[in-house]
């Protein structure tokens, strides 16, 4: 897949007429692709009686759930095609999603995160402080989303500097020396929303102990479950942050290890934002017919990116509501949305299963 | 004993052994059915009427025939039941079929909550103090899933009763037990339905709701997973209108009635995806005009088709041209055949003559989850009571 025109305009630059054409042609020949070179794809769009030929707009455009990734080894490239094979950071014990990347897909994620992060940080490399551990990057036993999510973006850093050691300890004096380094330049970080509070914020206040940074930018990502659960919005959490680390713009994104690259960033109003590269549909679970704008549902995720395995069109298990199209205040054009989390887990009854353990 | 706590009754039970069909236990059960259906609770929960219905006097007096001459029975002493989990009152009915052999009884109740399973357990509790031969022959016991004390329960008992499946017997038969103790185990079954296609075609608008309404219960109530739900529709004289007038019919009840939870609508869709790489070869096609109603069309079925197995509302179907067909499949693992426009006789003599190892039950729609002393090929009165022989 060529995305040449889609790497050169500004990220968030078309309006909805603008973008439709071009991202409905390439979602349905990436449909058409993986379904001529996916022999599991195409199983599913031939059994549940989907003709691509039919297919007249994006809501059209199949959509396959996430956990077949962690189910079965799809991917659109032959055994020596494979570049490299990532897996989903899942939880302890459960399943990992395996994405299987070509050359071509990798070099286009990273040209695309690259584009849409630096519509937010500008072009220059800026000094990089990382708030976790070396040891993911490290440990290259597993090629986690986690790991990749790291080095992806040290492509915007330089004297990148780890904040965590190999135990998540911050390490106070190696953050203190790199902020005296770099006093007057604007800093650039990046971690994992959950790992940030963890090991940062809550170390910090711990120890009652601040950084006064005059100028940075925080990306985090992952998700919220667990800070829900101590009762802590975006905005306590930004808040907290900047007590802890100074003058610093928090920035969340969204992104599924399934479609690495094509993130969606939350801009200065809380709203997550689609880019040129991305869709997002909202889906009602009893029919999967598609939510009008303010309206909460499935989550269903389009990316120009994944050329390499059926990732383009992804039916999630979170939950969300479109909050409108090409009218942030921000100023840039796309749908954007907010995301509610996962959906609640079934309570199925039924006979099986009694001498259980609660 | 640590960590039991006893609902009803204590550790001090009688384990000596009464009569089958014993007047005490009768008149125990007859006076416990008009106490719940004098209750507001029976009108609020159907299953518990159900219990109240099957406890009457003139439906015990029924079953006093599954049992030949019941006078020469007494129980076997002791049972300890492990009662199921997700369907709320079954604990009662494995409770009274071994009351009604003759039989002392601990029952661990599970432990996931249940409105109506409080209120039976208080009705029985209070309508025990009238039968103090019943109530100290007694014991209703909870615990967290604990090794150490099922063992400690297994090794008095002169009878098992183990619901739960497969996973729960292995787990139990590895406790000690007396050597004459009996068990009777509920292993992982598979259920199937059969429907003349063509008898739908003359259903009026009244019957076909009924049918639609009985199906609903044997599938959804459940979440369709139930040992006695079927998970695939055989179509005898198969009739394109006839099977759409009967999903049509389906499909207006499920969504009159049946709640649908967001994570299923994915669960359901997931599996279909799943199905169609998993068993291309052998599904045809997969339907679904929404979330609530799946159904897959089998293009010949082969042995193991029983592995195919859906939840929620999710069904296989294929198209029958005589039982022959269907007879080649059927393993130990099925149950249940309900059916709709055929004749049980005829399909009871066809299952006979074949010598199936499978099919415990033939019950028309609807009947699926209706519970009885003759439950998955077990004639439970009779088994879990002693026959004396004389000459």
């Amino acid at each position: 897949m060529n995305l040449e025109k889609f790497h050169e305009i500004e990220p968030y630059g078309l309006s909805k007429t603008e973008k439709e054409k071009i991202f409905f042609d390439e979602m349905l020949a990436l449909t058409e692709y993986h379904a001529s070179k996916c022999n599991e794809y195409n199983n599913i769009l031939c059994k549940l009686g989907i003709d691509i030929n039919s297919i007249k707009n994006i809501e059209e455009i199949p959509y396959i759930p996430v956990r077949l990734f962690k189910m079965f080894d799809l991917k659109s490239i032959t055994a020596e095609e494979i570049f490299k094979t990532m897996t989903s950071s899942g939880t302890t014990g459960q399943s990992v999603s395996k994405i299987f990347l070509s050359k071509e897909n990798t070099l286009n994620q990273t040209k695309t995160l690259t584009h849409i992060i630096s519509s937010f940080i500008g072009k220059q490399r800026l000094p990089l402080l990382l708030l976790d551990t070396e040891m993911v990057k490290k440990d290259r036993s597993m090629f986690s989303a986690r790991g990749a999510g790291i080095i992806g973006f040290t492509t915007f850093g330089r004297n990148i500097t780890y904040a965590l050691d190999e135990n998540m300890q911050l390490d106070i004096n190696k953050v203190e020396q790199f902020l005296a380094e770099h006093n007057d330049e604007t800093i650039l970080m990046f971690g994992y929303t959950y790992m940030i509070w963890q090991f940062v914020v809550k170390e910090l206040e711990k120890q009652n102990k601040h950084f006064n940074i005059k100028n940075g930018i925080l990306f985090h990502i992952g998700g919220w479950k667990k800070l829900k659960a101590e009762a802590i919005d975006t905005i306590s959490y930004n808040k907290r942050i900047q007590c802890v680390l100074g003058n610093v713009h928090v920035y969340n994104y969204y992104g599924m290890a399934e479609q690495l690259g094509s993130v969606f960033v939350e801009c200065e109003h809380g709203h997550m934002h689609c880019s040129n590269y991305s869709d997002i549909i909202i889906r009602k679970p009893q029919d999967f017919s598609v939510c009008p704008t303010g309206e909460r549902g499935l989550i269903q995720l389009l990316s120009v990116l994944p050329s390499s395995y059926p990732g383009h069109s992804i039916l999630t298990e979170d939950e969300g509501i479109v909050l409108g199209e090409d009218d942030c205040p921000c100023g840039r054009k796309g749908k954007y949305f907010k995301i509610l989390g996962r959906i609640k887990n079934a309570e199925i009854r039924g006979c099986s299963d009694t001498y259980e353990k609660h | 004993m640590k960590n039991i706590e006893y609902l009803i009754g204590n550790d001090n039970i009688n384990v000596k052994p009464l009569q089958t069909f014993s007047p005490e236990a009768c008149s125990f059960l007859n006076e416990l059915s008009s106490v719940i259906l004098k209750s507001p609770a029976a009108r609020q929960y159907p299953d518990l009427s159900a219990v109240a219905f099957w406890c009457r006097k003139a439906n015990i007096d029924k079953k006093k025939s599954i049992v030949n001459d019941y006078s020469c029975r007494l129980g076997r002493g002791l049972c300890f039941h492990i009662a199921p989990s997700n369907i709320p009152v079954n604990f009662a009915f494995s409770f009274f079929f071994s009351l009604l052999s003759g039989n002392a009884n601990i029952v661990r109740i599970p432990s996931k909550e249940f409105e109506q399973v409080s209120v039976l357990i208080s009705f029985i509790k209070d309508v025990l103090e009238k039968y103090p031969a019943i109530k100290e022959r007694t014991a209703f016991v909870k615990y967290e899933r604990d090794n150490e004390i099922s063992e400690s329960f297994s090794m008095i008992a002169d009878a098992r009763m183990i619901w739960g499946g497969d996973k729960t017997i292995e787990i139990m038969r590895n406790l000690k037990t007396k050597p004459r103790c009996i068990d009777i185990t509920f292993a992982d079954r598979y259920s199937i339905c059969i429907i003349d296609a063509e008898k739908v075609l003359s259903l009026d608008d009244v019957k076909l709701k009924r049918l639609s309404e009985n199906f609903y219960n044997d599938t959804f109530l459940m979440d369709q997973n139930a040992c006695s739900s079927p998970q695939m529709i055989y179509w005898v004289n198969d009739n394109e209108q006839g099977r759409r007038i009967f999903w049509n019919a389906v499909e207006k009840t499920v969504k009159n009635k049946y709640h649908l939870q967001d994570a299923v609508c994915v669960d359901k869709y997931t599996k279909a995806c799943e199905d169609s790489i998993k068993s291309g070869d052998i599904i045809d096609k997969i339907m679904y005009d929404d979330n609530y109603l799946y159904r897959c069309e089998i293009k010949e079925i082969i042995p193991n088709v029983e592995n195919l197995r859906g939840k929620c509302g999710y069904f296989y179907e294929y198209s029958l041209n005589g039982f022959n067909n269907l007879f080649d499949v059927v393993d130990s693992k099925y149950q249940t055949i309900t059916y709709f426009g055929i004749d049980p006789e005829k399909l009871l003599q066809a299952v006979v003559e074949n010598k199936l190892v499978g099919i415990d039950r033939i019950v028309p729609i609807g009947k699926a989850m209706d519970i009885d002393a003759i439950w998955d090929g077990h004639n439970l009165v009779a088994e879990l009571s002693r026959f004396i022989n004389i000459e």
